[in-house]
């Protein structure tokens, strides 16, 4: 391929985004193309069909099952409610009658002759879809959803877990390479989007749920704090459903490594403001990652590019002078410039023979490193 | 090549997988068939190009500019070549395709009875080169409503249901149909069309499967797979999925229309493309094998034992997204058994999270180098457990057991997998086609499979496979002479002795008769050892082993064997380290172990 190197994740003060919101099944739409939208407010909303529950009736009453439709005192398409009964036998002595009830409200959806089986199904659940982010529908898909931008800054982590949020962006840390202690934390951040620093360990994250933190925003974590805090030992990179509390983004991977300057300094600028916050990540084919977005206030929308969910396309590759990101070892999540880019295929230690570069970090040491472990800080 | 075939001369080949699309180039070159160049571009099956046609020209821009071969008129195929118009460089004959793409296919399947049935299913999706998202059964333990709320949640790209023998009890079958009916599962891609849901079980339920699932799903009723307990029919439900994978699942996926337009064979999933070539390959040369390939989401494992072909895929182990997965189902323990150093679990856990995240990035140090060595040996040994659970004979049939089963209380349903009788291992993806030293993805391959006796090894050089396997659907001289020459590298030979010892006793004496001009070597492999002799590609020698009492060969304990062995680019490796392979338990004797192990066959720089 012409260029070996892994896209950045996006830290930009001023950008276009779009966000799709869709329904996962047919439903309604219910706001218009050029309404101005809040986040939490409700953009489509769809009816989920209830869960189904079987009952073998056949097997209830002791006949066949092509018999059951003689016992049934409820039929195909009757609303039931619970605990009521909806076959039963005759027998020649009343001791020996057996009554089937529903084990739910809802209706009788379908009788089984074969199997001798009634399939009741709870009533439908509402499902809806918010608009997550403060903005303008640009884009309507009739019983499917909404289109809707917002002009914002942006900032992509790497990794995060728990779904979308939204709150008041506040500063917990003075720096970019200082912890997040349990103590910084403190009743007055509730429903609130706590920015740290270098790092939090699971006192914290317990304290964060404890006070009930909208969400927390850091540079690392340890992957063992990860794993007590959810239970188990995450296996493969699909996030954004789990319920722990608040909704987690590291921007900078596990360890303990400060948050990129850049990073921090954006963040702390906006502090006050309103941002929206995702934790959904998924490393695959479709990249998504975790995101904070901060919409500009309503007066001030569509200024700026347009820019897609991940505005990064349009770079042709890496070039002299960029600042990357270090993203293995042993340089594991250091910051330098690239001041050479040999065309030449070079061996590394390991004997591998690839394209390399070199950086040079701030203290004036300078490293050659495979162009496959650096990220492009881009913004 | 069949006889009504076209005569091929030069064939464009290319796999779209998830990230990358590969692009080869055959030409016949004197009488036979060579690959001669390749190429690649990143996929563009999702936004902002959704078209998958824009990632295959570009891999034939690159193969273009590096064969100097006119393979495009703007975005048309040039086809045939112009070699009898006095162009040579101008044309090709045939262009054909395998995808993965978009997750490649997902399908859920369900039978009646989990280890039968239900089994059965599975692998007659497996085999046509699916993932297989759940098992359904009707004694799989779940309640209805769970198994309702589950076909609702999955999404596949479509159903296999079978269930029953002709001719027996209806009544699971359309129970499971009942529920699927109950759930009305969406697909994956788009929103407006049904989904595709083959029924291949009882004949007699035919007519209640269609009044149940005629209306909310597209269903195609074909042969069972199961007609009575004692024979699998998989092929009739194998080939449905790949025409339903064709007209439904590809056709959804942006771009495919062109596609399938373009190429003049129908499109195949790369993982049955991988799986045909083998079964080929196998079948031709009376061979049984394993072939694995571990990538980085994903660890496929392909088996022809005796005729049989099964394929198995780890959804969920591989290198690189998959990696911490690796992790957390062999655990810890079981990896840091292969590193020779230590570390704090805390780093090492960080770093593996690390790569999961940032999975493109490769080892810049050796210890990095060895600590993914030692997750890729886990992920390879927990895909082939995986597999020998599923590649086994029939459950549930009634067989004629000799005194000796009795005496082994084997059972029906035994797997198919023996290792004893392995002739060849195949290696495939990036860690073990691409390890900087090539006695490293033998070395992980052996400590992996723990092969038994004598057994070959060899690497696909890059990973032209699933190109080589459908093309032995359009001619298989083309696809027998690349994988020969081309695809195949030949590592050696692995010898190892069944039977255990103490360190430094005797395991077996051996002399080896090399070919002309080169002295015998004669010697004792001693128990914790390895000993590595060169032997080249092309090379064949004669070894001579006489084991202890208490050591088999093959041919009994104690009892001698002579073989003629093939090298490689490792050449042959003798292994005493004993059967079943147990590394000491103490830290300090276990490092000592790897060092020497590593040692006797250079297998780290620095560390000979």
């Amino acid at each position: 391929m012409g260029h070996a190197y892994t896209p950045g994740l996006t830290v930009t003060e001023q950008t276009v985004i779009r966000k799709r919101r869709l329904l996962p099944i047919p439903g309604t739409v219910l706001a218009q193309a050029g309404d101005r939208v809040h986040a939490e407010e409700v953009v489509a909303r769809a009816e989920l069909p209830g869960k189904v529950h079987v009952v073998n009736v056949a097997n209830l009453l002791g006949v066949a099952p092509d018999e059951i439709k003689d016992y049934l005192i409820r039929k195909e398409g009757d609303p039931v409610q619970k605990d009521e009964v909806i076959a039963e036998n005759k027998p020649f002595i009343k001791w020996f009658k057996t009554e089937v009830r529903s084990p739910i409200q809802g209706k009788l959806e379908s009788v089984s002759g074969i199997t001798g089986q009634v399939l009741l199904r709870e009533p439908p659940r509402l499902l809806e879809r918010l608009a997550y982010v403060d903005g303008t529908v640009v884009d309507l898909l009739p019983a499917q959803g909404v289109t809707v931008e917002t002009s914002c800054s942006m900032v992509q982590g790497i990794f995060g877990i728990g779904g979308e949020t939204w709150g008041e962006l506040v500063m917990a840390a003075d720096s970019p390479d200082q912890p997040l202690s349990a103590a910084q934390l403190l009743p007055t951040m509730k429903s609130k989007i706590v920015i740290g620093g270098a790092f939090l360990g699971f006192e914290t994250m317990t304290r964060a749920r404890e006070i009930g933190v909208a969400g927390l925003v850091v540079g690392s974590i340890h992957d063992k704090d990860l794993r007590e805090l959810l239970g188990y030992d995450l296996g493969v990179a699909i996030t954004g459903t789990e319920q722990v509390g608040f909704t987690l983004v590291i921007t900078e991977g596990f360890g303990t490594i400060p948050m990129a300057s850049k990073t921090f300094e954006l963040l702390a600028k906006h502090a006050g403001q309103k941002a929206s916050l995702s934790g959904a990540t998924q490393i695959r084919a479709g990249v998504i990652r975790p995101e904070i977005l901060i919409s500009r206030k309503s007066d001030q929308q569509g200024a700026g590019p347009p820019g897609g969910a991940v505005p990064t396309a349009g770079r042709s590759g890496i070039r002299i002078g960029d600042h990357v990101r270090i993203i293995r070892d042993p340089w594991f999540g250091r910051i330098g410039q690239v001041v050479a880019l040999p065309t030449d295929l070079r061996q590394i230690e390991t004997e591998s023979v690839v394209r390399v570069l070199e950086v040079k970090f701030a203290d004036g040491t300078s490293a050659v490193i495979p162009r496959a472990n650096v990220e492009i800080i881009e913004g | 090549m069949t006889a009504s075939a076209p005569p091929l001369s030069v064939i464009i080949a290319t796999d779209c997988g998830s990230t990358t699309t590969k692009a080869i180039l055959i030409e016949k070159v004197g009488n036979e068939y060579r690959q001669t160049y390749r190429g690649e571009a990143p996929t563009t099956v999702e936004a902002p190009f959704e078209d998958v046609t824009r990632g295959v020209l570009n891999s034939f821009a690159e193969l273009e500019e590096l064969s100097g071969r006119k393979i495009l008129d703007g975005e048309r195929i040039i086809t045939p070549n112009r070699a009898a118009q006095g162009e040579p460089k101008v044309g090709v004959d045939i262009y054909i395709s395998t995808s993965s793409a978009g997750g490649g296919l997902q399908m859920m399947v369900a039978g009646a009875v989990q280890s039968m049935t239900g089994e059965s299913a599975q692998r007659a999706a497996l085999g046509a080169g699916a993932i297989v998202m759940d098992v359904l059964a009707s004694n799989d333990g779940r309640l209805p409503h769970e198994k309702i709320e589950r076909i609702r949640s999955l999404r596949p790209d479509m159903i296999l249901l079978s269930g029953g023998t002709d001719g027996g009890t209806v009544t699971h079958v359309v129970e499971m149909a009942e529920y699927i009916a109950a759930a009305d599962p969406r697909p994956r891609l788009g929103m407006s069309y049904k989904l595709p849901l083959i029924y291949a079980g009882n004949k007699d339920a035919r007519d209640r499967i269609k009044e149940i699932l005629g209306e909310k799903t597209s269903l195609v009723i074909t042969d069972n797979i199961r007609p009575v307990l004692e024979r699998e029919n998989l092929g009739p439900s194998r080939n449905k999925i790949h025409d339903l994978f064709l007209e439904h699942v590809m056709a959804q996926a942006p771009g495919y229309k062109k596609l399938i337009e373009w190429t003049g064979a129908p499109i195949m999933p790369t993982p049955a493309a991988v799986g045909l070539i083998m079964e080929t390959i196998a079948k031709r040369e009376h061979l049984n094998l394993i072939g694995v390939d571990i990538g980085g989401a994903t660890t496929d494992v392909f088996s022809v034992f005796e005729g049989i072909f099964n394929r198995t895929v780890s959804a969920n182990l591989g290198l690189s997204y998959s990696i911490s997965n690796v992790l957390a189902e062999a655990g810890l323990a079981n990896i840091m058994r292969w590193v020779p150093f230590t570390i704090e679990e805390q780093i090492l856990r960080n770093r593996i999270k690390n790569k999961m995240i940032r999975p493109t990035t490769i080892p810049q140090t050796l210890d990095e180098l060895q600590i993914e060595q030692a997750i890729a040996r886990e992920a390879l040994r927990l895909a082939l457990a995986h597999h020998k659970s599923l590649a086994t004979g029939l459950k549930g049939v009634q067989q004629e057991r000799s005194i000796s089963d009795i005496f082994e209380q084997r059972a029906s349903g035994q797997t198919l997998i023996d290792m004893r009788k392995l002739d060849l291992i195949v290696g495939s993806g990036g860690i073990l086609s691409h390890s900087p030293r090539r006695v490293q993805s033998m070395v992980m391959m052996v400590d992996a499979y723990e092969p038994l006796g004598f057994t070959q090894l060899s690497v696909d050089s890059i990973f032209m496979m699933p190109h080589l396997g459908v093309l032995s659907t359009v001619n298989e001289q083309a696809a027998t002479d690349v994988f020969v020459r081309d695809c195949m590298i030949y590592l050696g030979t692995c010898v190892a002795p069944i039977g255990q010892g103490k360190d430094g006793e005797r395991c077996a004496d051996y002399t080896i008769r090399f070919p002309e001009g080169r002295s015998p070597e004669s010697g004792t492999l001693s128990f914790g050892e390895l000993r590595l002799f060169p032997l080249g590609r092309d090379e064949h020698a004669q070894i001579e082993l006489r084991p202890a009492k208490q050591v088999d060969l093959g041919e009994g304990k104690g009892q001698s064997v002579t073989r003629d062995v093939q090298g490689g680019e490792v050449g042959l490796l003798l292994d005493g380290r004993g059967r079943p392979l147990q590394l000491p338990a103490k830290p300090e004797a276990r490092l000592a172990a790897l060092t020497r192990w590593h040692r006797a066959v250079n297998l780290y720089p620095g560390r000979s």
